[in-house]
């Protein structure tokens, strides 16, 4: 299959089953819904050492937010509830209760089969030394925290749904200009699918892993396969003319999600073409035995 | 189906007691079953068709016509369906009412709501004292659920009330909110004496600025995120509070005689 010149490889992209959940986090304005969004999903690219895997869904109008102040939708990705559940309540008592004006409230209420309710602002209400109070309003539970700047408004809980983490594609470029102008056209169109995060730096890899090092205390180590430098040293998959590797990862509340991501930001990527350096599209596997979701490149493009 | 229609046929000296007539206690059950179901009034049993017409046949729909000061317990432990209820009613409307909803046309007596825990309330009249509160040997009032009372209420309205939101449109008598535990009430209109008197916790929303007792103290002016919240909940409700949105308050916290966490909350 070649797209505009770009050849897709018939491989697939393997993703393992999350624990995923969304947050709405409101401010007074947008900057600083934007402060307390990022410093909630920051230090949260892989859930090899952050616990989590986070990012900025989308920006809420002041209609689509339920205080009407504006707002950006998180979502938060682990691969047990029990650390989704830990983390969710850290990050929400450093970032969000700590950030002035910020507010937060459930993102996930209904259209799911399975979901189940975990604290959002349940035990921060403690923070409050006795002054906390709550409201119920139509059915759900907000807690109202003093704080020096006014009050910490925060919802009870928030929904906790089966999702899925580790949808991938490769970007194989001549070269690392042309590899990461590439990405951030994928990026930019994936930042437009909802219900998906992009977890790593601006949304790019390039440190992709393989399994297994030859140091016995490291459980991954670089993907040799794919590193430019080592062509003539290591079984390569690049042919002569890559001279740089960029992967994207895409963590999502359902398959489908991942489905519609994966399509546009390689579309975005193809629409470059051969002619600005992009030569070919792979995707990250363990061979298929690790990971239940197996999202087909040939398959999703067609 | 058209509504089941209770329509009172003569005027009644005794009060009667009418906590049977709720649609879970009648769906199911024919119009024969209905007529002899005995009403207690004062130590007189008196069957249903001798103190009503009765038409219809939808038990979740139950209508009361003519009906007036006298009739009490309308609605009492209902857990489904509709009343509506045209004229009056006694005292123990929606008396430990669950689900539901309850439309009133006319005036409603004491105790209205009371031990109410979740449903609608809808009073187009006024109420009498002690809406919204404990029963005596209670120790706690409504405890859930919406009222909305587009007229005035009696004293006493909120009393040891623990949960849910009140909305007056006219105005309160005396000791509004007293010994109240928790949840929400707002009036549009003006309050008595001894507001928020014994108040714990919970929120009372004001309009204009009540007399205040000294163990209630000004907290300062204050714009609350929360109210924002509040009133955008009661965007859908059939109520003037439907089209209020601001959230600019002075902020009253008390009774400190009682804990005093309690607020009283005054639009600027």
């Amino acid at each position: 299959m070649i797209i505009n010149g770009v050849s897709i490889d018939d491989t697939f992209a393997e993703a393992f089953g999350m624990r995923g959940t969304r947050v709405i986090i409101t401010a007074q304005n947008l900057r600083w819904a934007y402060n307390a969004a990022r410093a909630m999903t920051g230090f949260a690219t892989s859930v090899i050492a952050c616990g989590v895997e986070a990012g900025i869904e989308r920006e809420l109008s002041p209609e689509e937010t339920p205080d009407g102040r504006p707002g950006v939708s998180i979502l938060m990705f682990a691969m047990s509830s029990a650390v989704l559940m830990k983390q969710l309540e850290t990050r929400m008592g450093q970032c969000v209760l700590t950030c002035p004006t910020a507010a937060a409230f459930s993102g996930i209420d209904e259209g799911y089969p399975e979901i189940t309710k975990i604290n959002l602002g349940k035990n921060l209400r403690f923070f409050g030394d006795g002054f906390q109070t709550s409201k119920v309003f139509n059915g759900k539970r907000y807690w109202r925290v003093p704080v020096m700047d006014g009050e910490f408004m925060t919802e009870e809980s928030t929904g906790m749904i089966r999702s899925v983490g580790g949808g991938n594609f490769l970007i194989l470029a001549e070269s690392q200009p042309q590899a990461l102008a590439a990405c951030e056209a994928a990026i930019d169109a994936m930042s437009k699918v909802p219900n998906v995060i992009m977890p790593f730096p601006g949304g790019v890899v390039r440190s992709g892993s393989k399994v297994g090092s030859k140091y016995k205390s490291l459980i991954a180590s670089t993907n040799d396969a794919f590193c430019p430098t080592l062509k003539g040293i290591t079984k390569t998959e690049l042919s002569p003319e890559i001279e740089s590797v960029m992967e994207i990862v895409i963590d999502g509340l359902t398959d489908p999600d991942i489905r519609v991501a994966m399509r546009a930001g390689i579309a975005a990527a193809c629409e470059l073409g051969a002619k600005h350096g992009i030569k070919r599209i792979s995707a990250g596997n363990y061979g298929g035995k690790l990971g239940p979701y197996h999202f087909k490149l040939r398959e999703i493009m067609a | 189906m058209s509504a089941l229609t209770f329509t009172l046929k003569q005027s009644i000296q005794q009060r009667v007691d009418l906590s049977s007539l709720t649609p879970d206690k009648l769906v199911g059950k024919n119009i024969n079953d209905i007529a002899a179901i005995q009403l207690d009034s004062g130590r007189l049993k008196l069957r249903v068709d001798s103190l009503f017409d009765i038409s219809g046949d939808n038990a979740e729909d139950i209508v009361f016509n003519n009906a007036n000061g006298k009739l009490d317990y309308i609605g009492s432990q209902m857990k489904s369906g509709r009343i509506t209820v045209n004229g009056g009613a006694g005292s123990y409307l929606g008396f430990q009412m669950r689900k539901g909803e309850i439309v009133l046309h006319g005036n409603a007596d004491a105790f209205t709501a009371s031990g109410m825990a979740g449903g609608l309330l809808h009073v187009h009249g006024n109420v009498g004292d002690f809406l919204a509160a404990a029963i005596p040997g209670d120790r706690k009032g409504m405890k859930g659920g919406m009222v909305i009372i587009t007229g005035d209420a009696g004293e006493r309205a909120g009393d040891q009330m623990r949960r849910g939101i009140i909305l007056i449109e006219g105005n309160v008598g005396s000791y509004c909110a007293s010994r109240m535990l928790a949840g929400t009430i707002g009036v549009l209109g003006s309050v008595g004496d001894y507001v928020g008197y014994g108040m714990r916790r919970g929120t009372l929303l004001l309009t204009q600025q009540p007399k205040l007792h000294s163990t209630i103290q000004d907290c300062g002016t204050h714009t609350l995120p929360f109210l924002s919240l509040m009133f955008k909940s009661f965007q859908h409700l059939p109520s003037k509070f439907a089209n209020i949105n601001k959230n600019r308050v002075q902020r009253f916290a008390g009774d400190i005689a009682n804990d005093g966490k309690g607020e009283i909350l005054v639009f600027k």
